[in-house]
């Protein structure tokens, strides 16, 4: 199976349910292990959020989120225009947040990883950030 | 996300129903924080998460800044019931150290 999708939205905190309940739709025809369908909905909500939460801070920007099938395989790539991130490999660590004062766990990123196959975050100051992540998704058993 | 609570003798039941993300969080934050500071003489509260439909890291912001408030109040925090997808998440925080994880049973 082959098919693939992008959608842009603002970044408003209604759109983190939109976006993962997007990306369940997207996803119900490969049949998903409710495993793997709850994997990629929080991957999809905590990398929308921190689009809208760190990226874009005081505005309100664009977030696009496209994904891609390829027999199992799901691509996914979220970005925004936002602020981005000067080093991305300590924002990458666990407990790391900017934002402690909102009782932001740091977390966000660690879950990312743990849920998914493959992540890479490319970011560049004052331009925006881009998260890519594949993930193999299993048959629900019958 | 709705919150409710239930008192029984010495324990607090709280309890997370629905989706909780980073839109639905300040709202439950106040919630929960005004149902702790009602009933501050209760000994346990118990942070029930059997009917919470969705939980991504914002969750464990919000454990984690509840049990600093009760850790000042001097009451212990447990969280009941968790869905499974709710206590992958808790797993990895590694939350469950100072707030252990309890079961009905
Ligand atoms: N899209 C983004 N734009 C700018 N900064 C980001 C973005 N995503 C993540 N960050 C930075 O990386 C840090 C870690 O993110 P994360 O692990 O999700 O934890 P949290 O969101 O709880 O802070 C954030 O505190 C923030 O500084
Ligand atoms: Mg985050």
């Amino acid at each position: 199976m082959k098919n693939k999708m992008t959608i842009k939205f603002d970044s408003v905190s209604q759109n983190e349910c939109f976006a993962r309940n997007v990306i369940a739709s997207f996803i119900l025809p490969l049949n998903p292990s409710v495993s793997d369908l709850s994997d990629v909905k929080t991957a999809v909500s905590e990398a929308v959020t921190n689009s809208i939460v760190h990226g874009y801070p005081d505005c309100v920007g664009e977030v696009t989120m496209t994904a891609e099938i390829c027999d199992r395989d799901l691509h996914i790539i979220i970005t925004d225009s936002g602020i981005g991130i000067d080093d991305v490999d300590k924002a990458l660590e666990p407990f790391f947040t900017t934002k402690p004062d909102d009782e932001r766990s740091g977390m966000g990123f660690t879950i990312i990883k743990t849920f998914m196959d493959e992540v890479k975050v490319v970011s560049k100051v004052n331009s925006g950030t881009k998260i890519e992540m594949i993930k193999t998704i299993s048959k629900q058993a019958v | 996300m709705d919150i409710t609570c239930k008192a029984e003798k010495s324990k607090i039941y709280i309890y997370f129903i629905g989706e909780l993300d980073e839109y639905s969080s300040s709202g439950v934050k106040f919630t929960v924080d005004s149902i702790i500071d009602k009933t501050a003489t209760g000994q346990s509260v118990f942070f029930d998460f059997s009917q919470t439909t969705f939980m991504d890291s914002t969750g464990i912001g919000v454990l984690l800044g509840r049990y600093k408030k009760l850790k000042k109040l001097g009451i212990k925090g447990y969280v009941y019931n968790p869905s499974f997808q709710v206590d992958k998440i808790l797993q990895i925080s590694g939350i469950y150290d100072v707030m252990p994880k309890y079961k009905r049973g």
